[in-house]
């Protein structure tokens, strides 16, 4: 992970505190400003190298939950710490994969362009990235099975190409913190299996996570634990 | 031969190719992004919202241009304030902002030509007049040119990733929204550039047109710039001698000749699906 002057927002790379979790939240409330909160006083931790889920219903605050903690929206009350820094002090180290539908698929841009985007953070203003950031692309698409179609424009691919790319962006960030919304919803097996290999594969190398889903029973991901959700409040596990 | 070379002789014809290259360059580099980020209203109203600084500066004996760029970036601050996320979510979406932007500057306009100008004087402005552009709107239409390449150029990835995903350029610290606001305004600079080549009326022609030219024969991005900018410099081009040689309106011509240009891809692109 390396740093750059010209860093985006003027947010630099910073060691994470000695001992802190991954993530920790006490007592957050949260939601889009200027509307009623949606999440209510959320408080658990998440330890380092671990692998939650975060299950609940649509309109349950899953992905407000994770929004938050990647700081696209405000925390208005309570704590959000991410190893121990406060939320966005260093978007180096959190890496956040969207659902499918908040992608403009139509733009023209393959598939190795869209995974180098995981690199710019890296990168920053006014500089391309480096030979070796096409290394570490090249690595994830290998990893995803996506190497083959390296070169197809992302609007060709199916539903689990278009996931799986999602998710090898977030890999070529090499952040620390992955925080997956429904990264498996409408997925064919092929890349469920190919997903979950490169979770795991993730997990041993001691990134953490936290997988948002309707239903944990759907799919053969192993968790350290599940998290409900219900109208904005999280209970522990619900296994 | 000759019929390629002899207008190019005179001075005017001269002139008004380095204005229509400008105003191409510019048009169809930010087309892409226009096109793509499903903008083509926006530059449909930046060149009706020109109107009102083009009747203030041609009664008042200023450069047209530099009337039509005030006029523009109010209307780009406008549109970017009432389509920000903030305003979104409090019930204004893009088009309605920009509806609403667009017609109020566009009806400014027209009482400000019925109080201080005459349809006559402005005609022009509205259907374009190449073959007299002035030598100081040239020159910035030009810098105008060249300040759409230096700021794409600069911040071509992020542009770039903030048109497909704006959500993770947040995350990563680059604010879209502020890209969002600076392209408009490299869009107010281009279709002022452009207004002056076609006029009012055919300006969203230059800054759609060679970039969906240039969409149906590439799907890769930097490819597609340097098509779309060789479809709007060919139109200007060919534009340019049709109307000497047929005394067209030059403006009119050069939006036919993208026109053609575009049935042409869509021609082939359709071949190569069958």
């Amino acid at each position: 992970m390396k740093d750059t002057a010209l860093s985006y927002g003027g947010r630099h790379l910073h060691a994470p505190d000695p001992g802190a979790p991954a993530l920790a939240l006490d007592g957050v409330v949260a939601g889009h400003s200027g509307a009623l909160p949606i999440l209510q006083d959320v408080s658990f931790a998440l330890p380092v190298g671990k692998r939650f889920a975060l299950v609940g219903p649509n309109g349950s605050g899953k992905s407000t939950l994770l929004k938050t903690v990647a700081g696209l929206l405000p925390v208005r009350g309570g704590n959000i710490r991410v190893f121990g820094l406060r939320v966005g002090a260093c978007h180096h180290r959190t890496s956040y994969v969207p659902q499918r539908q908040s992608i403009n698929w139509d733009f023209p841009l393959d598939v190795r362009r869209f995974t180098l985007a995981g690199r710019f953070v890296h990168t920053g203003w006014l500089r391309r990235p480096a030979v070796e950031c096409q290394r570490v692309v090249d690595d994830v698409l290998a990893s995803l099975g996506l190497t083959e179609i390296a070169s197809r424009p992302i609007g060709e691919l199916s539903g689990g190409q278009q996931q799986r790319l999602l998710l090898a962006r977030a890999a070529a960030q090499e952040s620390d913190l992955l925080l997956l919304d429904e990264p498996l919803n409408a997925v064919d097996a092929a890349s469920r299996l190919l997903v979950g290999a490169l979770l795991d594969r993730l997990q041993r190398a001691g990134k953490s996570m936290i997988v948002s889903t309707h239903d944990v029973g759907t799919h053969d991901l192993p968790f350290d634990e599940v998290l409900s959700i219900e109208e904005g409040r999280v209970h522990g596990s619900a296994r | 031969m000759n019929w390629l070379l002899e207008p190019w002789s005179h001075g005017f014809m001269r002139d008004a190719l380095a204005a229509g290259l400008a105003a191409g360059v510019a048009c169809g580099v930010l087309g892409v992004f226009v096109v793509f980020r499903r903008m083509a209203f926006v530059g449909e109203a930046m060149s009706h919202t020109t109107l009102p600084g083009l009747v203030i500066a041609q009664a008042k004996g200023f450069s047209l241009m530099a009337g039509a760029l005030a006029s523009n970036l109010v209307t780009a601050l406008g549109i970017a304030v009432l389509s920000s996320q903030t305003s979104r979510r409090r019930g204004i979406r893009d088009d309605a902002a920009i509806g609403v932007v667009f017609t109020g500057m566009f009806a400014l306009g027209v009482v400000l030509t019925a109080r201080i100008g005459s349809w006559r004087d402005l005609s022009h402005l509205l259907l374009g007049n190449l073959l007299s552009v002035a030598p100081g709107d040239l020159v910035l239409m030009v810098c105008a040119a060249l300040a759409v390449l230096v700021v794409i150029s600069a911040l071509f990835k992020e542009m770039e990733l903030a048109s497909y995903d704006s959500t993770y350029a947040d995350l990563i610290g680059i604010r879209s929204q502020r890209l969002h606001a600076l392209l408009l305004v490299l869009i107010a600079l281009a279709v002022v550039s452009g207004v002056q080549v076609v006029g009012v009326v055919l300006t969203s022609a230059l800054l759609v047109t060679p970039a969906a030219t240039a969409a149906l024969l590439t799907r890769r991005m930097v490819p597609m710039l340097w098509l779309s900018v060789a479809t709007a410099a060919t139109a200007v081009v060919g534009g340019l001698l049709l109307s000497y040689h047929a005394s067209l309106p030059s403006g009119a011509t050069i939006v036919l000749v993208a026109t053609l240009l575009f049935i042409m891809a869509w021609i082939r692109r359709r071949v190569q699906l069958s």
